[in-house]
């Protein structure tokens, strides 16, 4: 057992903290967020020079070996500053479809173009009516030769409208909800047939909604077994919960630490109001929260590795549902406590408490994922 | 002991409901069952129906315009409005400062505003809050001097909710800084239009604008704006806090929302099937809709005691109410988010001139919006938490 950073992982740390907390302060973020496609090619390419974008990829595929920890100390980081470039989509999601599914030549390629930063990814995967049901897929993958014809809608892809290349999950067989059948499609974002319209997000990042009409994909453009790439899309899904969770335990500590400096500040009948016991309590329930979820954030780092799949599901799956349980109730209480300034654009606090609120809603939120935790977890074992 | 409404008042909820389908625009309706907010015309055209009704200020005294309804017909008047929806009323006047006029206000005074508040020709905000005075409201700063036949009002306002648009503001200043905090404030009508006055926008975090700072440097006021007596303001101010009981809760507002959360929820889908059919989301609305019946029979109670109640006389009912309401409007708005799930993130600016729509649903724009804004409920109007310590000491004693 040991919950303890080896050097180079404190190192890498304190490399990432350092930069964004020297360039991202809340006023630069602001001007990012305004930038087109809201993210800064410059904070890109600094990303890129830290080795941060190829942070997760297996050394021979040209990244450095970093696995779930370090994953979650960046996330952490980003969370902390509400880092608004495309991590997730491109590193996370995009690169993570092509180190599973990818054949040596594909990695080859795109996984270098990530990690050098010349190339972003988005996963479109969500549809108006899957909900988080990633193999709920009616997007058509039909068999034309060696190559395969695209035709469908996605909703809210994440960095959608901003991708250089979007991986589509499509239906090569099945019906719309069976597990098998679906494939792994990557699709240049200029690719004739495909449209996408984006818009700003509640958080200030950005998602696109993308329509294939007739987009065709050849060989080189197929990820893996053109029937089974759900095992993959939850894999990765998977390693994006454990990011996601990171990401919210950053931005949960920051807005724990805004709110007990608020309440050591603001006086209200000649007191700070951080001496009223009604608010000192609810101070310290928000620490409790962020506790709780910060050992669930670790865990699912630490069992992200978990070889039988329905069991890491079920492990993310319980992650997702503490983060999100903590999450509401800090942000939450971060607002209340604040009182009015809280409501307020210029304020950060209303930052953190958006993007909380958005990492529910991505990958599933905590009341999907306490479905999947009733019907596979056994986080306690039966004796 | 009897629940059920009387067959007249029953035929009084028909007789509203009936006028709000003739005068209502069913497109103005549906804007703000979709969640959008009233604009300022919408707001003034539909007080001007009710007014031209004899409906405008239904709750105040016959001589000034009232009708005379007694409190279960008034609320539900008010509840078949927000139920609607309409535009609601503009608080600030007929609730807040029209009361504390034809109470405390001169001849004058009653003359000259309280016909214009009724037609909602003066457009009335409320400055009481300031940056360093929230719940602390006696604390404030803002200061009036007389200096001849004028006060003279220097000092700063904030979260002075739809200031943007209003042609007169009461504000509590300070007259005597020598007394008791309490002791020394005054209630003071200030003509927006007065050299010295500047509102700056303050962005809510949904985007929206519906508050402001408002600055006051060397405001002239004729002496005669004063209501009341001097260094009473904050009697008069209490008034007017403890004042909107019948609405307090909001009711009619959460109940809209759970009729959309259910409209919805048969439109959205989980697990390939509407979400309503879902077992365990139903059962989420169904602890929204036990607490709201609660909610409104403690509504109903605290109506039916009205006629005994002593008037001015300190109330925990309306704490009850603001506390129970807000949570629940609250609640109301995380289902709906529920029911939206992802596709509850693209923003839409309310700006005029974003004329290119936001993807996803159209219905789902006002969802998340809606969300962060009514996290304002449980902070304004005495907080939550305000709101607990005056439970705790004036009616359990401890
Ligand atoms: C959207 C919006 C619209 C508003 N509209 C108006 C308006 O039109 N006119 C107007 O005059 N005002 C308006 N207000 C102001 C509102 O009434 C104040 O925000 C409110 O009184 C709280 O004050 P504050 O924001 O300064 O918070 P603070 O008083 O600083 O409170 C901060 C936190 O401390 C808590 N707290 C304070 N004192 C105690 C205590 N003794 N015990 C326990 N907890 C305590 C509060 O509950 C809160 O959680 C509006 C506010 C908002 C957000
Ligand atoms: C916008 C607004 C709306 C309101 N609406 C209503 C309403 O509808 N109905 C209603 O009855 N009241 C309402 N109130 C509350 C009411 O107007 C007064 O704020 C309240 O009665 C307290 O009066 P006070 O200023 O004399 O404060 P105080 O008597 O000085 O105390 C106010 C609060 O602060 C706490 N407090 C003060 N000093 C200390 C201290 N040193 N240590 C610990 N706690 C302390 C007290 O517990 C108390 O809760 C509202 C308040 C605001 C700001």
């Amino acid at each position: 057992m040991d919950f303890d950073l080896s050097e180079e992982q404190q190192l890498l740390k304190d490399s990432v903290d350092g930069f964004l907390s020297d360039t991202y302060d809340f006023e630069s973020r602001k001007k990012i967020a305004a930038l087109p496609g809201g993210w800064s090619p410059e904070v890109w390419a600094k990303f890129a020079e830290l080795g941060i974008l190829g942070l997760p990829f297996a050394e021979e595929d040209g990244g450095f070996g970093g696995g779930a920890v370090e994953t979650m100390l960046l996330a952490e980081s980003f969370g902390k500053h509400l880092v608004l470039e495309p991590y997730l989509a491109t590193v996370i999601l995009g690169g993570g479809v092509l180190k599973r599914a990818g054949s040596a030549a594909q990695k080859a390629e795109h996984i270098a173009a990530i990690a050098e930063g010349s190339r972003t990814f988005a996963l479109a995967t969500t549809e108006r009516h899957s909900r988080y049901d990633l193999f709920d897929v009616t997007t058509a993958a039909k068999k034309a030769g060696a190559s395969f014809v695209l035709d469908g809608e996605k909703a809210v892809v994440v960095h959608g409208g901003s991708a250089d290349r979007i991986i589509v999950s499509a239906r090569t067989g099945g019906s719309r909800r069976d597990r098998g059948g679906i494939g792994l499609f990557m699709v240049p974002a200029d690719a004739p047939g495909l449209s996408r319209r984006s818009s700003p997000t509640q958080d200030g990042t950005h998602a696109a909604e993308i329509t294939l009409s007739g987009v065709r994909v050849d060989a080189d453009g197929v990820l893996g077994d053109p029937e089974g790439g759900l095992p993959v899309l939850e894999a990765v899904a998977d390693e994006a919960i454990a990011a996601l969770c990171a990401e919210a335990v950053g931005a949960m500590s920051e807005l724990t630490d805004l709110t007990v400096d608020y309440l050591k500040q603001r006086k209200q009948f000649g007191v700070p109001i951080g001496g009223f016991q009604a608010l000192q309590h609810r101070a310290a329930e928000m620490f409790v929260a962020l506790e709780q979820a910060r050992s669930m954030a670790m865990f699912a780092a630490m069992t992200a590795a978990t070889e039988d799949a329905t069991e890491r599901r079920a492990l993310a799956s319980a992650a997702k549902v503490q983060i999100g349980r903590s999450a509401k109730f800090i942000g939450q209480q971060g607002i209340q406590l604040h009182g009015g300034i809280g409501m307020t654009m210029e304020y950060k606090a209303g930052h953190y408490f958006k993007r909380l609120t958005m990492i529910d809603t991505l990958f599933g939120d905590a009341d999907h994922h306490l479905a999947e935790v009733a019907c596979y977890g056994q986080l306690v074992s039966a004796a | 002991m009897e629940l059920r409404f009387t067959d007249e008042e029953i035929a009084f909820r028909k007789e509203v409901r009936a006028f709000i389908d003739a005068k209502l625009p069913k497109a103005l309706r549906e804007k703000l069952a979709a969640g959008h907010h009233p604009t300022r015309d919408d707001i003034v055209f539909w007080q001007k129906t009710l007014n031209d009704k004899g409906w405008g200020v239904a709750h105040w005294p016959v001589p000034y315009g009232g009708t005379g309804w007694d409190a279960v017909k008034q609320y539900i008047f008010l509840e078949e409005m927000m139920m609607a929806p309409s535009p609601p009323p503009l608080a600030f006047g007929t609730s807040m400062v029209g009361p504390v006029i034809y109470t405390f206000g001169s001849e004058a005074q009653k003359k000259r505003f309280l016909p214009r508040i009724a037609s909602l020709d003066d457009w009335w905000c409320q400055g009481f809050s300031e940056p360093g005075a929230g719940s602390d409201l006696a604390g404030l700063k803002t200061k009036a001097e007389k200096v001849g036949d004028h006060w003279v009002i220097n000092g700063q306002k904030t979260w002075t909710t739809l200031g943007q648009y209003a042609d007169w503001i009461f504000v509590l200043a300070r007259t005597d800084a020598s007394v008791k905090k309490q002791e020394g404030i005054s209630f003071i009508l200030v003509d927006m239009k007065t050299p010295g006055i500047t509102v700056k926008p303050i962005q809510t975090i949904d985007g929206g604008h519906e508050v402001n700072e408002v600055f006051f440097d060397d405001v002239k006021v004729p002496l005669e704006n004063l209501v009341g007596q001097e260094n009473k303001g904050w009697d008069y101010a209490k008034f007017l806090l403890g004042n909107e009981r019948t609405g307090i809760a909001r009711v009619g507002i959460s109940k809209q929302r759970i009729r959309k959360i259910k409209e919805m929820a048969a439109i959205e889908q989980r697990g390939g099937r509407p979400l309503i059919e879902d077992q365990r989301f139903r059962e989420k609305i169904a602890e929204v809709e036990i607490e709201l019946k609660a909610l409104e029979i403690t509504q109903l109670r605290v109506i039916a005691g009205e006629k005994k109640r002593e008037k001015g006389k300190p109330d925990p009912a309306s704490s009850v109410l603001k506390i129970k309401g807000s949570e629940l409007q609250q609640a109301t708005t995380e289902l709906l988010m529920e029911v939206i799930g992802p596709h509850s993130a693209p923003f839409a600016p309310e700006e005029p001139g974003s004329n290119e729509p936001p993807i996803g649903p159209e219905w789902a724009q006002t969802i998340a919006p809606t969300y962060f804004n009514v996290r304002k409920v449980s902070i304004y109007g005495g907080s939550n938490e305000i709101q607990k310590n005056i439970i705790a000491k004036a009616v359990l004693g401890l």
